[in-house]
């Protein structure tokens, strides 16, 4: 079994749905980061089956708004000394902006470039959000 | 208060701001000359990326009427947007010359990103298949001069319900009155888009049918709106095509409706409604056209703040 060392102070993200965690790996750029980053793939999870897991040796900031996106029931805790010190409890959010993109082809956002692409939560249950601008309704994350 | 505010889509406004609209155009329509001078001085701004004979010809009379002045173009190609500059330079140079601008563009969502550019009051007249406020400004003074009040009463929409922008605008704006009840006949490819089935007609709780028939619902109705299925809205002729002549107004059909149900149209028609029914008392889309310059009399001088 493969094993991966407890960090002494940084960030765990777990709960990650199997298959996510290249995604916030990626979103997180932590491709770039300096210090040591775990990305567990498919590890055993009683409750989803399968799981993905990010282990960061440090504390940085991360972008809550997007994990809870992805998926709400992601869980983030901060480590120190060993031991968690907080835990994070994500929700699904109510504005999202520049993390996804209209995909109707008659949103102006299709045609022009330098304004923020904004979204709006609908429906809390479904994460379905509304285009700022055309009103289109997106599920980018579907709940099942 | 309305001053240097924007109208982009109908839920910026509360019921009580689109009253004093409508009180101020019921005002003028029973005394046009006494506005005539309002907006001496005052520059209207007509930004028509999207070619249109009524709603641009309307503003303008509208803004002429008033004793103000207009400049504008009335397709791109005439314009520095050709030379690709965007919707945001554009505005932004716009408000350098005018007062107050009106926006067509075929891309949903235009003149929203243009009202984040500039302090001077603008219209939405017309985004893609999104929204079309004015001409539910229009709709409502129609009702209300026809029937007294938009309460309590039963719509029909027939046609192209998804692409159809001014359907949207209505049924956005209805859904904030009591007793209002919808039938929304269309094919099953036309049908209203997510956003407004999902978020406003069932979230505010609205009586609605979905049918693919005109004759069963005629005599439910109080007013049938229709509309035209619109070429420039499908990515594909054949499509267009099979769908175009599917619901056909004609007096066969409007033997079925109540003589009170009134007939209303955006325009403009192709054929959607029989030249037939044009002679009938119930069909007013003529002056539906007409309440148009009116209403856009009075929103033109509540955002800029002269009444």
């Amino acid at each position: 079994m493969l094993e991966i060392t407890s960090i002494d102070k940084g960030i765990v993200i777990d709960h990650i749905k199997a298959g996510f965690g290249f995604k916030v790996y990626n979103y997180l750029n932590l491709d770039k980061a300096e210090y040591n980053v775990a990305l567990i793939t498919n590890a055993y999870s009683e409750k989803m089956g399968k799981k993905d897991i990010i282990k960061i040796n440090n504390v940085i900031d991360i972008d809550y708004t997007f994990l809870g996106l992805i998926d709400p029931n992601i869980t983030v805790n901060i480590i120190n000394d060993g031991k968690t010190v907080k835990k994070v409890k994500l929700e699904v959010p109510q504005v999202v902006r520049n993390i996804i993109k209209c995909k109707n082809p008659r949103c102006v956002t299709s045609v022009e470039h330098y304004f923020d692409h904004v979204f709006h939560l609908v429906d809390k249950e479904k994460r379905s959000y509304r285009c700022e601008y055309c009103d289109d309704i997106v599920i980018p994350y579907p709940a099942k | 208060m309305l001053k240097n505010r924007c109208l982009i889509d109908p839920s910026d406004f509360t019921r009580e701001e689109f009253r004093e609209i409508f009180d101020l155009a019921h005002q003028i329509v029973a005394d046009p000359e006494k506005f005539s001078k309002s907006c001496e001085g005052k520059i209207l701004a007509t930004l028509f990326y999207e070619p249109s004979t009524r709603t641009r010809f309307s503003f303008e009379a509208a803004m002429l009427r008033l004793g103000g002045k207009v400049i504008g173009f009335s397709e791109p190609n005439s314009s520095s947007t050709a030379k690709g500059e965007s919707i945001a330079d554009t505005i932004r140079t716009i408000e350098c010359y005018a007062d107050i601008a009106a926006m067509r563009h075929p891309k949903e969502g235009a003149p929203r990103v243009a009202s984040h550019y500039i302090h001077m009051p603008l219209i939405n007249a017309g985004d893609g298949g999104h929204q079309h406020p004015t001409q539910t400004l229009t709709d409502i003074l129609t009702i209300e001069r026809l029937r007294g009040n938009v309460e309590n009463k039963t719509y029909g929409f027939c046609g192209d319900l998804k692409f159809g922008r001014t359907v949207h605008s209505l049924i956005k704006f209805l859904s904030n009155y009591e007793g209002v009840k919808f039938i929304l006949i269309s094919p099953e490819e036309l049908r209203v888009p997510e956003y407004i089935r999902e978020e406003i007609i069932k979230k505010k709780g609205i009586p609605f049918q979905e049918v693919q028939e005109m004759e069963p619902y005629m005599g439910q109705l109080d007013f049938l709106y229709m509309t035209r299925v619109q070429r420039e809205r499908f990515f594909n002729e054949e499509d267009y095509i099979r769908l175009k002549d599917r619901f056909i107004l004609d007096m066969e059909k409007m033997s079925y409706a109540r003589p009170d149900t009134y007939v209303l149209h955006p325009l403009p028609r192709v054929n959607e409604i029989s030249v037939e029914v044009d002679a009938d008392p119930r069909a007013q889309y003529f002056a539906q056209a007409k309440n148009g310059m009116y209403v856009r009399m009075a929103l033109i001088l509540k955002l800029l703040g002269i009444y």
